[in-house]
């Protein structure tokens, strides 16, 4: 009875789950390899024939090679504001939770808060950004990207030095260790998991925003790969199959990460609900 | 350095200097980096935003204008509009992907096959790029040729025209948000479903409750934390939401799917910088007012229960 149901139930969520969560997924495969003509009529079926690597090189050629820019682009973006959320969002984590008698532990909490809640205002960004030389460049992006995504990384970071024993600070300062060594060479490398958690969880943020550079990297040879597929959309009205196999592309760098930190991501993604 | 160090052999010399370090080993500075990047880039352009906000502004010139551009705001219908659908979107998501992610979590915390293929199938679209899912939904909702209104018409439904048709446009959007984002949902509810203790549910089955009244006494107040978060935390998302509807809709057809940061960027793209920086204090005020409140009172009536 009970194992009947089990595999009643199963069964039936996994035959609606294909419906719902593996078709769609299924058209992005299978226009993507279409040729121009079957993939404009958007209809989802088996393509008549293949055309994965054709389309695959005309993709990347386009537009002087714009998605290898892009790609280039988006990984320096990703790797250079990870690499700054972990370790500036850990030191304030850490000195936020071990020093809560400090005059601005009231202060950065509230900055904190602010900045998971409100929404950045767009001109006046760009207004700083413009007088600090730093729109339209790379690294003004990566500033961005750091800015806004501090304040989760710090929660996360606060919650987790929280977990590390007092007794191995004290010890370490008896030693003789200074701040600057008893953070780097004592708090960040028992940080470990949660330092993965942050990059897994930021990277693949990063890696897909577009709102973002659509606002403060405009311009051709700055695209980011969220943006190609802006940009070939209205080039592309035409040829599904590119788009498609455009969007196929860009999936694949998320799609590796989740495959090797499933965990890591579901455990950053959760942190919040713990707490309550 | 050795101070701490010479005075060990003495337990009352070594406390006095450990409590003396203790400030230095926390030093404020550590702070620094990240208050500059956090101040120059996000607080001083939120403080700017009221101020240009009240102008008519070119990046070079501002004129004061005082509340012109929030009285536009409130005037324009196609600019209510987007007041009201940013409301209407962020409520529809946010309440179906409490609805859908509960369901979803207490059928995959349940002894069923294929529970590890069916977790990582609905959490997939989480991490997949926003404005690629919203063009390959713009393709199947098709009115015509889209997969789902000819799936629809199979059964002999016929299917609405999605997103050109006036009404369904922002719903049509909202339903491909919460198709992308229960997952997160669902991962939220499964951590807080496992967590609750098993005793619970051993008391109610000797005192016989039906798997109903298991689910209406226990499950539910027991997930409240979690039903906190995911209203929190799609709320946010929900309100401030462009992505999306940018990449589907472009807020078409006409005004019907514009919400205030579709609006933002229209007026930005148009030129109009201190309309647009209205918007943005709209927004600010608007997520605030809702999400401060909402989160005191959610969290309060959790304090005395």
């Amino acid at each position: 009875m009970n194992s009947l149901r089990r595999y009643l139930v199963g069964g039936t969520a996994i035959f609606v789950s294909v419906f719902v969560f593996l078709v769609p997924f299924a058209f992005i495969v299978l226009t993507a390899v279409k040729d121009r003509k079957s993939a404009a009529t958007r209809s989802f079926d088996w393509p008549t024939s293949w055309h994965l690597w054709d389309n695959l090189v005309q993709v990347i050629q386009t537009r002087d090679y714009m998605l290898v820019t892009a790609f280039v682009n988006s990984t320096i973006l990703t790797v250079a504001s990870v690499t700054l959320l972990v370790v500036l969002g850990a030191m304030v984590g850490f000195v936020l939770q071990r020093n809560p008698s400090s005059r601005w532990t009231g202060l950065v909490n509230f900055f904190v808060l602010a900045g998971l809640i409100i929404p950045p205002a767009v001109v006046p960004t760009i207004w700083v950004m413009q007088s600090f030389g730093l729109f339209k460049t790379l690294h003004g992006l990566i500033l961005i990207e750091v800015a806004y995504g501090l304040s989760f990384s710090v929660l996360l970071f606060r919650a987790f030095v929280a977990t590390i024993p007092k007794e191995l600070d004290e010890a370490a300062i008896i030693d003789g260790a200074g701040p600057l060594r008893l953070f780097f060479q004592v708090i960040l490398p028992l940080l470990k998991p949660v330092v993965v958690t942050v990059i897994v969880v930021q990277s693949v943020a990063i890696f897909n925003d577009f709102t973002n550079p659509l606002y403060y990297l405009p311009g051709k040879d700055n695209v980011t790969v969220q943006l190609t597929l802006y940009n070939f959309q209205s080039q592309f009205s035409t040829s599904y199959n590119l788009l498609f196999m455009n969007i196929l592309l860009i999936t694949i760098p998320p799609l590796i990460v989740y495959l090797f930190f499933n965990r890591q991501i579901v455990a950053g993604m959760t942190a919040g609900a713990v707490k309550g | 350095m050795s101070d701490a160090i010479t005075a060990g052999g003495v337990t009352a010399g070594r406390t006095v200097a450990r409590r003396a370090r203790r400030g230095a080993s926390y030093p404020n500075w550590f702070y620094l980096p990240a208050a500059i990047v956090f101040g120059v880039l996000f607080l001083l352009p939120t403080i700017a935003s009221l101020f240009f906000s009240l102008t008519r502004w070119t990046l070079f010139e501002a004129n004061f204008i005082g509340l012109a551009n929030f009285i536009q705001f409130f005037r324009e219908p196609f600019l209510v509009q987007g007041l009201i659908n940013t409301l209407i979107y962020g409520v529809v998501t946010s309440g179906l992907k409490v609805i859908i992610g509960m369901l979803l979590a207490l059928l995959l915390t349940s002894d069923i096959i294929g529970r590890g293929y069916l977790r990582a199938v609905v959490f997939f679209p989480v991490l997949v790029s926003t404005v690629g899912v919203g063009i390959a939904f713009v393709a199947l909702m098709h009115p015509t040729q889209g997969m789902i209104n000819e799936t629809l018409a199979m059964v002999g439904i016929k299917g609405p025209a999605w997103l050109t048709d006036p009404r369904f446009a922002l719903y049509s959007v909202a339903l491909v948000d919460v198709w992308k984002g229960v997952g997160l949902a669902t991962v939220i509810y499964m951590a807080g479903i496992v967590s609750i203790p098993q005793d619970y549910f051993e008391a109610a089955r000797i005192d016989g409750a039906t798997a109903w009244q298991n689910f209406w006494a226990i499950t539910l107040p027991l997930l409240k934390p979690a039903t906190v978060t995911v209203i929190i935390l799609s709320l946010i998302g929900g309100l401030r939401s462009f992505d999306l509807i940018w990449a589907m809709t472009r807020g078409g057809p006409g005004f019907t799917s514009d919400v205030i940061a579709s609006v933002i960027y229209k007026q930005y793209q148009a030129g109009f910088y201190g309309l647009s920086t209205a918007g943005n204090v709209v927004l600010f005020v608007l997520v605030a007012l809702i999400i401060v409140p909402l989160s005191m009172f959610l969290n309060r009536n959790e304090v005395e229960r």
